[in-house]
């Protein structure tokens, strides 16, 4: 789903008339000659120092397959299922991380504004008696309070985004152990609408391969939809054929994942929501004002004072974007274990969040990313940490190899940097 | 020594100081349309910090601000754009990671419902550099991939989207090599011929000598001469940026020079 193209890596020159008629049905060797072009755009970027989603498919493909060799369990329904709900929670998270990266800023409280966000639902909803869709509001909203005040700290007073949300990460922390007080854990009503989150299953055949399909014949009409409009307005367009391999290469993904799924329990709700958070949140990003107004921060925040943009309230928005996915992450992550404890939100929780956006492909140094590189990210981490626990083998060495897999990420997105720089000096 | 067309922008008595470091010092300049002003002053002279002035960017502390004849006050950069002011600074502010649209649309994003709309905006940039002969690889890379040339014409053409009438370049041509050099000069022709006034701050006199028509010195942010291109020499402008003469001197003797020389 990743690969697909962005609009930012149409290359042809500017003094060229589009391209050529589009308007026959694709044949075998038009299909063949999409192919081509695909590859040729795939090329063409990696060779600009976009590398986009293509390093972080390969290791991940890689990774399933030494996984597999090791051990036949790995590629199982059950455990790719497993999978496909263990990166939920974390995953959530680090799509709040990829917006604040993108704006060059870091957010390192999101740990503990997850825990706090469970530890308040579960007060509210068990201590309390509230009914469960208000307590997971006021959750949700304590998440996004809490972006607000840090947002107003880095950009209203200036203070490093790394220093105030450390003490956010120390602060929020002290409060979710006040709001749990004395006795510490609180058991969620596992037949109740949060633990519902990662225990439902649209066990009927149709919702997987439905929603596959939705997916893969969205994604075809938008980008014919796209093309048609940039042919009349005279500006280059994707040719059909290749707008036919992208969607072929979506709707086998789409299809095998949903294949997969229905031979356990059919298609995770939770999956579901992260995958639509994912699909509206990128939209935002690169087809909304808004979303051009956080890219544009990260790439120069002078540039982006000098246009207009009220950057003030951008960079607020966006740690507020940050607290409130931080505190939906936290309560999947409440739900998968139906309790809040005072070790929610604790641990490498943070650290994988950040770990899987800059894995998945956001750039460290803000103004390159996707939110699509939360899910990559969290892919592989989790893949790591699955396979491990399949083979027996200890934490410390899925720990090990998941530092080195972040390292590569982050010296991949260091050589990208560089080389884009050396073509523009050039 | 000054064609008497009424400037399209006037500035009187303009004054600023950072802290202790009095930048600019009751400067005049007047830019008329039609008209390429060079302003010209050795480092540190105050040219940027005149040109913030005129942006928005950084306002004056004392001193009037006239737009065709009416005193305005310029406090923020969307004030001057909507007078008409568009400006390219030397720190060129662009947004490295977006692309050729992105940045030249930046801020004045066209959207439909909320949603951008990438295909009009495409198609105006492709529009916009067409007419002013740009060629660039292409639109949908990221600026930080295009060359100092291409990234200027870039700023240049970002500046004109709102049909302005006056253009502030600050050393456009500064970080240039030849071949791109003589681009970003024919684009001011460009401008020029399209009625638009001009004030372009650089270090090259042959920049100034191909495309200028006025000089207008800056020497420790005061004013130190305003000549005619055509008829002034080029030891007499860069003696009047490094101050080897003092301003009425300069001028007077300038006139006696050109007296000499045409007779
Ligand atoms: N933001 C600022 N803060 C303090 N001093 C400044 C600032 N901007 C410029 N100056 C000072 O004002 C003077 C004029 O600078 P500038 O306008 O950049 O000169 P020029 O562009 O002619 O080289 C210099 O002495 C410079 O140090
Ligand atoms: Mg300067």
């Amino acid at each position: 789903m990743a690969v697909r193209g962005t609009s930012k890596n149409r290359r042809a020159p500017t003094g060229a008339d589009g391209e050529k008629s589009t308007a026959r049905r694709p044949r075998p060797a038009d299909l063949a000659q999409g192919c081509r072009t695909f590859l040729e755009d795939v090329r063409n970027r990696l060779s600009a120092g976009e590398l986009g989603a293509v390093p972080v498919v390969l290791g991940l493909v890689v990774i399933w397959i030494i996984f597999q060799a090791l051990n036949g369990a790995f590629l199982s329904p059950r455990n790719l299922s497993n999978l496909s709900l263990d990166i939920v929670g974390t995953g959530l998270i680090a799509v709040g991380i990829v917006f604040v990266l993108l704006i060059a800023e870091l957010d390192l409280s999101v740990g503990s504004v997850s825990g706090l966000a469970a530890a308040v639902f579960a007060v509210l909803s068990v201590r309390n008696g509230m009914p469960e869709w208000l307590a997971l509001l006021i959750a949700v909203l304590t998440g996004a309070a809490i972006g607000a005040v840090h947002g107003f700290f880095v950009a209203r007073v200036g203070v490093p985004s790394f220093v105030v949300t450390l003490a956010g990460l120390l602060a929020w922390n002290g409060l979710m152990l006040y709001v749990l007080g004395a006795s510490g854990t609180v058991n969620l009503d596992d037949q109740g609408l949060v633990a519902t989150l990662t225990s439902y299953y649209f066990s009927h055949a149709a919702a997987a391969y439905g929603l596959a399909a939705v997916g893969s014949i969205v994604f075809f009409l938008a980008s014919y939809q796209e093309a048609r409009r940039r042919k009349t307005a005279g500006v280059p367009s994707r040719p059909l054929r290749e707008i036919a391999v992208r969607t072929a290469l979506l709707a086998v993904i789409a299809f095998a994942a949903a294949a997969v799924l229905n031979q356990f329990q059919g298609l995770p709700l939770a999956l579901l929501i992260f995958l639509l958070i994912i699909v509206c949140l990128d939209f935002a990003l690169r087809r909304t004002p808004y979303g051009r107004q956080v890219f544009s921060l990260g790439g120069g925040i002078e540039a982006a004072r000098r246009a207009g943009i009220n950057v003030v309230w951008v960079r607020i928005s966006v740690f507020m974007v940050s607290g409130t996915m931080a505190a939906i992450g936290g309560l999947f992550l409440a739900s998968r274990i139906t309790s809040a404890s005072q070790t929610s939100g604790s641990g490498n929780l943070l650290l994988n969040a950040i770990a899987a956006a800059v894995i998945g492909g956001t750039s460290l140094y803000g103004g390159r990313g996707r939110t699509w590189s939360a899910l990559l990210g969290i892919l592989v981490i989790q893949s790591i940490a699955s396979g491990m626990a399949l083979l027996g083998i200890q934490a410390a060495v899925q720990f090990m190899i998941t530092g080195g897999v972040l390292l590569a990420a982050v010296v991949l997105d260091s050589l990208t940097r560089r080389s884009q720089r050396a073509r523009g000096r050039a | 020594m000054v064609q008497m067309a009424a400037p399209l922008l006037r500035l009187r008595g303009i004054s600023k100081r950072f802290g202790a470091v009095q930048a600019l010092t009751r400067v005049d300049l007047d830019i008329r349309a039609g008209e390429v002003v060079a302003l010209v002053g050795d480092n540190g002279a105050g040219k940027s910090t005149l040109v913030k002035v005129i942006a928005g960017v950084g306002a004056a502390d004392e001193g009037v601000i006239e737009w065709q004849g009416r005193a305005v006050h310029i406090k923020k950069p969307h004030q001057a754009q909507d007078l008409g002011i568009a400006t390219v600074y030397q720190d060129l502010a662009l947004c490295d990671n977006l692309d050729v649209v992105a940045n030249v649309f930046l801020g004045r994003e066209i959207s439909k419902v909320g949603v951008l709309d990438e295909v009009e905006m495409e198609r105006r940039t492709r529009t916009l550099l067409g007419t002013l002969s740009i060629r660039l690889p292409s639109l949908r890379a990221p600026v930080a991939s295009l060359s100092g040339g291409q990234r200027q014409t870039v700023a240049i053409a970002r500046s004109l989207l709102g049909d302005p009438s006056v253009v502030l370049l600050d050393e456009p041509t500064a970080s240039l090599a030849v071949k791109q050099t003589i681009e970003v000069l024919d684009i001011i022709e460009r401008l020029r011929e399209r009625g638009l006034g001009v004030l372009l701050i650089s270090h090259n006199m042959g920049d100034i000598k191909a495309v200028a028509d006025q000089v207008t010195v800056l020497r420790l942010g005061r004013n130190n001469g305003v000549f005619d291109v055509r008829t002034t020499s080029q030891e007499q402008i860069i003696s009047s940026i490094t101050g080897t003469t003092e301003h009425a001197v300069s001028q007077r003797k300038s006139e006696a020079e050109e007296d000499e020389l045409w007779q």
